[in-house]
């Protein structure tokens, strides 16, 4: 059984973001790579380990600092990665119905088994793509894993929604996004970074496979509004009236 | 973070190592080997070094962590058993892992040590026993070779093995001993001539092995430091490391990694202290503003701040010379040992003074980074020694 992992590279979660007009600051900020994605190459890893896939491939979009990330996924246990090249904002112009499709087409090139990727990433938090190369390919999925088991070729994903827990099932091919409690990824060894480095990285510029169409423009980046002072009211009855006008609560 | 209302114990940093982290000299491999060193560092050793250090507690299973990670043998050539890495990368992590606790780092750091004596020139029976036993952490190996009459005038040791048959019975008292009395080998220098200095290998419990009481020390607390007393210890001569007379050349190539090690748990060490400080001033408030609008500190933490860059600057320049092998290297090892333990315990000490009060209670953690900095500038080769080395280079 084959897998693909889409890993991306974001900027750091601990890092003081600077705003600028045309988005976030990127220059000279730490990146590393999306936390659920590095969730979901632990997950293959983990399902490999039990001998229950042979083989993982890593495939990133991004320019060429992109490919950090996938090492990263190498070092941790990925056999192959690919990466999709493009001078684009991976933030901003890198969307997720235009990934979808460069996925798609990579599912169909390789005959892939099973898709798994981190639920949302943490820079524009769209949790769209997974759900949107199902569609595109006519899979099952199930989204915000937190448990996966398989077993025959069938899937069976323990998944974390509002209402608690819900368990699906279905047969592979499928579609698995990744959440905060599937697992904790491992700490990569030395030796298994220094292995990265001779496992195969294929490089496709990004037109070959697809075509970044822009359809979602980012009109306005600004930083949350910064916190305001409180105060103290004397009774109820200011407070309903300020919570009236100024909260403009009800 | 609160300091004055709720306090916490031990403090993370908030951007802990983000700032002033120069990527000078590194390259691609040596960055994600570092942020391997340092997640960990920051997860599985920050929150803990401090009760390490109250509890005077070896954390055993963290080294075997550590170890498997394949930080025990970073400089031993990998067809030898080791990762097979460079000075610059074991700079890179000792500096990251330092960050977390400076001493279990710089055990680590004994261990890679030994670990390079072995590869290099211990036998291949040697080598297969002890290099698998270092990576797994199986066994902690101790280096031996300061005596209660020769630290730094380290020719001048008493300690001597004599030939008997196929063995050699060794006597003497080697001292401030890392690893004392809870290692699985201990690497003795000692004499075997008038003029041969050799490493023989003891293993514990050989008849004869003894040791001293635990050190009350400084800091450091995290690794038990003993005198190591050899009365008739004998071993077969299978056990010498290298050849007879080898022993001192041996532990000064030796020596040249383990003062860019040291050198470089001095880095993260003073890397903490000054997070730590810069948290501190932009917490705290005396007469109604934050002490880093004054600018006294701002000074102060300023030539902290360059201090702790050049220093960084140096180490990693020495460890590119001793991985190139130049002609210099040893000129350049000594100038970095000392000006970069000198100058991470002034920044640590520079940290303490800039938390008042505070930087007096072991809650604050300032206090242990001063003290176990403050043996960096003794270990390894004293700074007064590492300028009469450097004297000796450039004035003869």
């Amino acid at each position: 059984m084959k897998v693909l992992v889409a890993v991306k590279r974001v900027v750091d979660s601990g890092i003081k973001v600077r705003v600028k007009p045309e988005g976030i600051d990127l220059q000279g900020v730490k990146m590393t790579i999306n936390p659920f994605c590095e969730i979901a190459v632990e997950e293959a890893v983990r399902l490999k380990e039990k001998k229950l896939i042979a083989e993982i491939v890593a495939v990133t979009i991004g320019p060429k600092q992109g490919a950090e990330s996938l090492r990263h996924a190498l070092a941790l246990g990925a056999d192959k990665a690919i990466h999709v090249t493009t001078e684009a904002r991976i933030d901003q112009a890198v969307q997720p119905l235009d990934v979808a499709n460069i996925l798609a087409k990579l599912v169909e090139r390789d005959n892939y088994n099973l898709v798994l990727m981190g639920k949302q990433s943490i820079d524009d938090d769209f949790n769209q793509t997974g759900q949107m190369l199902a569609g595109l390919l006519d899979w099952p999925q199930a989204t915000f894993a937190s448990n996966i088991q398989i077993t025959d070729g069938v899937a069976q994903v323990i998944r974390e929604i509002d209402g608690g827990l819900q368990t699906v099932k279905f047969k592979l091919p499928g579609v698995i996004t990744c959440d905060l409690r599937l697992n904790q990824p491992r700490f990569a060894s030395v030796p298994n970074i220094m292995k990265a480095k001779s496992k195969p990285l294929e490089t496709i510029p990004l037109d070959k496979l697809g075509k970044l169409h822009n359809s979602i423009q980012i009109t306005k980046t600004e930083a949350p509004a910064v916190r305001k002072g409180g105060a103290i009211v004397e009774n109820v009855d200011v407070l309903l009236q300020k919570l009236r006008t100024e909260a403009k609560l009800f | 973070m609160q300091i004055i209302r709720n306090r916490i114990s031990y403090h993370i940093p908030r951007f802990g190592f983000k700032y002033l982290c120069d990527t000078t000299f590194l390259n691609e491999e040596h960055l994600q080997i570092q942020k391997v060193a340092l997640d960990f560092a920051k997860e599985k050793m920050l929150p803990y070094a401090s009760d390490w250090d109250k509890n005077n507690y070896l954390p055993s299973q963290v080294l075997k962590e550590l170890s498997e990670m394949g930080f025990a043998t970073i400089y031993v050539k990998q067809e030898l058993g080791g990762v097979g890495l460079d000075h610059l990368s074991a700079s890179v992590i000792f500096e990251a892992l330092s960050y977390g606790d400076i001493t279990t780092t710089a055990t680590l750091a004994v261990q890679n040590l030994c670990a390079y004596l072995l590869a290099n020139y211990g036998t291949e029976e040697q080598r297969k026993v002890w290099i698998p036993r270092i990576n797994s952490f199986d066994a902690l190996v101790a280096y031996c070779l300061t005596e209660p009459n020769s630290g730094s005038d380290n020719k001048n040791m008493e300690t001597y093995a004599k030939k008997d048959g196929k063995d050699y019975i060794i006597n003497g008292i080697k001292c401030f001993i890392s690893g004392g009395s809870v290692s699985d080998l201990y690497l003795i220098v000692c004499k075997t001539s008038e003029k041969d200095v050799s490493s023989i290998l003891v293993e514990k419990d050989t008849p004869g092995l003894s040791f001293g009481k635990v050190e009350d020390k400084m800091g450091w607390h995290a690794s038990p430091t003993t005198r190591v007393i050899l009365e008739n210890v004998r071993v077969p001569q299978s056990n010498l490391v290298g050849k007879e007379g080898q022993g001192f050349k041996m532990g000064m190539s030796a020596l040249d990694g383990g003062r860019i090690n040291i050198s470089s748990c001095s880095l993260g060490g003073a890397s903490l202290a000054l997070d730590l400080a810069k948290d501190y001033l932009q917490d705290r408030k005396q007469f109604g503003q934050q002490l880093s609008n004054f600018q006294g500190l701002q000074f102060k933490f300023a030539d902290m701040a360059a201090s702790l860059v050049t220093s960084r600057l140096i180490v990693r320049q020495a460890a590119m010379k001793l991985d190139e092998n130049q002609i210099d290297k040893s000129l350049y090892v000594s100038m970095a040992k000392t000006y970069a333990t000198d100058s991470c315990f002034d920044v640590a000490n520079d940290a303490l003074q800039l938390h008042g009060g505070y930087g007096y209670l072991r809650e604050y953690q300032i206090e242990r980074i001063v003290r176990d900095l403050r043996v960096h500038k003794i270990l390894e080769g004293t700074n007064e020694i590492m300028r009469m080395i450097i004297a000796r280079n450039l004035l003869k």
